[in-house]
């Protein structure tokens, strides 16, 4: 029984599957490591997703121009970070309940423009799978690997960029400051709010590009909620990958996976009850949070408001 | 300034009550229904098919002058969709629907304060007259009979003998669905093999979609789907060009390329049953079902698909032996 599962066919089914379902996970997380490490909990992720989802949806089926979707996602991501920011950093508000709040702002707004200016469930011709020359032609990985859409390519960009950003520049030095640190990085001269500022517009440009990813690139189709939780996710997956863009992708990987096989563990007809079957990502994933990542600390600051003393 | 605070909001206190007042001295001729809903009501599944038949009510009874009806839809929080039924109750509508079987311990709990409330829920067969109950009615769809009408049109149309099924979690109306759809597929063409995957989820479509990329994967030339979560896997239908099969609400816009039929459920004639109890007195107590012989349930065909006349046939002929009898698709 476990034989079927080890065909070729089986295995690669999953890397692809996998590597497609990490994709809104990947630019989610990515988007909330930066925030996180500033200090700032954006649990607004999903909202975010929703607007950069109806956003590109919208824009692409219109203009017939999926870049524009992309651009249009982009931007009412930022703007939403934005706004996000004003009330966490300026406002000081508390960000756990903040985050729900704009969760539930963009589950609405994406709703309400969904009803108003689209009326019914409609489909778009998103982005088409690209094969990348030469490396697309290696033999069965390349079909796993380089014959993906776009957006899934960027995703996975996306990770070292982050990491030498985080680690090797000098805005990367401030973002780890200003989240450990706050009055000391102050004291040096480091900008606090402007930098938590940067890293939360950034974090909603990436959750509206990962909601992007699933309207115009992977699902092409926008519904009422059509992000169903994945943001939450992808806020989870950030603690899971130990605040790190590597270790996100990790994360990202290990759930995507799982969930792909438990697709083809149900396909095959394996004796495992589809409850047990639909359960097994995130058992795993717990197990892996218990068993690997618990020495990691959050940053310092996270969470907490910056005053200036005195 | 505070003065004039105070006078403002009591006027619009004020004209607040007059209108409700208004509005109830209207119900005495109008019939009122309130109907709350898990998703939206264009999702192309269970919700949209209540909206529709809500719709068919209205044209029947006489237009909106006769009959009005109010939508709460995307209530996916059982708590929200309480306090929506409760207020709804509170309000003086004749009959307040809540459409989805996660609905009903809210029920249990709501439908004793408003005894002069006619409540109905569904897909259930369950009333609560044994709880003492007498104003719930419940109704159910026996969707296994268009699924096995699908499951014969898919066997006989599959080439690879490999059909996908994505459904939402193993219960209710959508087990039914799926139950139908491969006994029929087993009864046209043995040698079929039908893989099913449960994703957990009604909302997940992302997860649906990569469902139906598995089946296509495993060689799937044929897939069929139920819940609002289907749009994704439809979209990977078309995408491959491999044929669909829908049901609760018409999918073919979605994809005309490849639909091929939908089971639709059309609830306005259980809806006109309950308005005439409600008018005679009953407020609840009796269990509802859409079938293909009451024309709750038929089956409607995508003209844009070209679909060969011998199969078109045998569905027809399949429809029949479960409308006479002769076919017995009951679970």
């Amino acid at each position: 029984m476990i034989g079927e599962l080890l065909t070729a066919q089986v295995l690669l089914g999953i890397l692809t599957s996998g590597i497609r379902l990490a994709t809104p996970y990947l630019y989610a997380a990515i988007g909330e490591t930066f925030g996180q490490r500033s200090g700032v909990l954006n649990l607004g992720v999903e909202g975010q997703m929703l607007v950069g989802a109806f956003a590109a949806f919208y824009v692409a089926r219109r203009t017939g121009s999926l870049w524009l979707g992309v651009a249009a996602a982009l931007f009412v991501g930022a703007l939403m970070g934005l706004i996000m920011a004003f009330v966490s950093i300026t406002l000081h508000a508390q960000q756990g309940i903040s985050g729900i709040g704009f969760y539930l702002f963009g589950l609405g707004l994406s709703d309400l423009l969904f009803q108003t200016l689209l009326g019914t469930v409609q489909t778009v011709s998103g982005f088409r799978p690209l094969a990348i020359p030469l490396l697309s032609r290696i033999p069965v990985l390349g079909e796993v690997f380089f014959n993906q859409n776009l957006l899934v390519y960027g995703a996975y960009l996306l990770v070292p960029i982050a990491a030498f950003v985080m680690d090797k520049t000098t805005f990367g030095l401030k973002i780890r400051a200003v989240g450990e640190n706050p009055e000391a990085a102050d004291s040096l001269g480091v900008n606090v709010s402007l930098v938590r500022y940067i890293t939360v517009t950034l974090g909603g440009a990436l959750s509206g590009l990962a909601g992007a990813s699933l309207s115009i690139a992977l699902l092409n189709v926008f519904q009422q909620n059509l992000t169903s939780g994945l943001g939450f996710i992808a806020v989870a997956l950030v603690y899971f990958g130990g605040w790190r863009p590597w270790g996100v992708l990790a994360g990202a990987l290990l759930f995507s996976m799982v969930n792909a096989l438990q697709l083809w563990v149900q396909v095959l007809g394996l004796p495992i009850p589809s409850e047990f079957a639909v359960m097994m990502p995130y058992v795993l994933t717990i197990l892996a949070l218990v068993v690997a990542v618990q020495r990691v600390r959050p940053p310092t600051a996270l969470t907490k408001p910056f005053v200036r003393e005195g | 300034m505070r003065k004039l605070a105070k006078w403002f909001s009591v006027l619009v206190m004020a004209s607040m009550l007059m209108s409700a007042c208004g509005g109830g001295g209207a119900s005495g001729e109008k019939f009122r229904i309130a109907v709350v809903t898990p998703s939206a009501k264009n999702d192309l599944a269970f919700s949209q098919s209540i909206y529709e038949s809500l719709l068919k009510v209205q044209e029947a009874q006489g237009g909106p002058e006769k009959l009005e009806f109010v939508i709460s839809e995307g209530m996916f929080v059982v708590d929200d969709a309480g306090a929506a039924i409760r207020d709804y109750a509170s309000q003086g509508y004749d009959l307040v629907i809540a459409h989805g079987s996660q609905y009903g311990s809210v029920l249990q709990e709501i439908a004793p304060d408003f005894p002069k409330t006619s409540f109905a829920w569904g897909t259930t067969v369950d009333t609560f007259v044994d709880k003492g109950i007498t104003n719930v009615f419940a109704y159910e769809a026996r969707s296994e009979q268009g699924g096995y009408v699908n499951g014969v049109m898919a066997g006989a149309l599959t080439k690879s003998n490999v059909i996908g099924v994505v459904g939402p979690i193993e219960t209710g109306d959508a087990k039914l669905y799926v139950d139908g759809f491969v006994a029929g597929v087993k009864a046209q063409n043995p040698n079929a093999q039908v893989n099913v995957n449960w994703i957990g989820s009604f909302s997940d479509v992302a997860l649906a979609s990569e469902a139906a990329q598995t089946h296509v994967k495993a060689g799937a030339d044929v897939m069929a789907g139920t819940a609002q979560m289907v749009v994704g896997a439809i979209g990977v239908a078309k995408e491959n060009n491999v044929l669909w099969f829908g049901t609760q609400a018409s999918q073919t816009s979605l994809a005309p390329e490849v639909v091929v039929a939908n089971q639709i459920y059309d609830w306005s004639g259980v809806i006109l049953q309950m308005i005439d109890l409600i008018g005679k007195g009953t407020l609840g107590g009796q269990s509802f079902a859409i079938t293909l012989e009451n024309k709750g349930l038929y089956i409607e065909f995508n003209p844009a698909y070209n679909l060969p006349a011998e199969v078109k046939q045998l569905a027809e002929a399949t429809i029949n032996a479960i409308v006479t009898g002769a076919i017995n698709v009951a679970p």
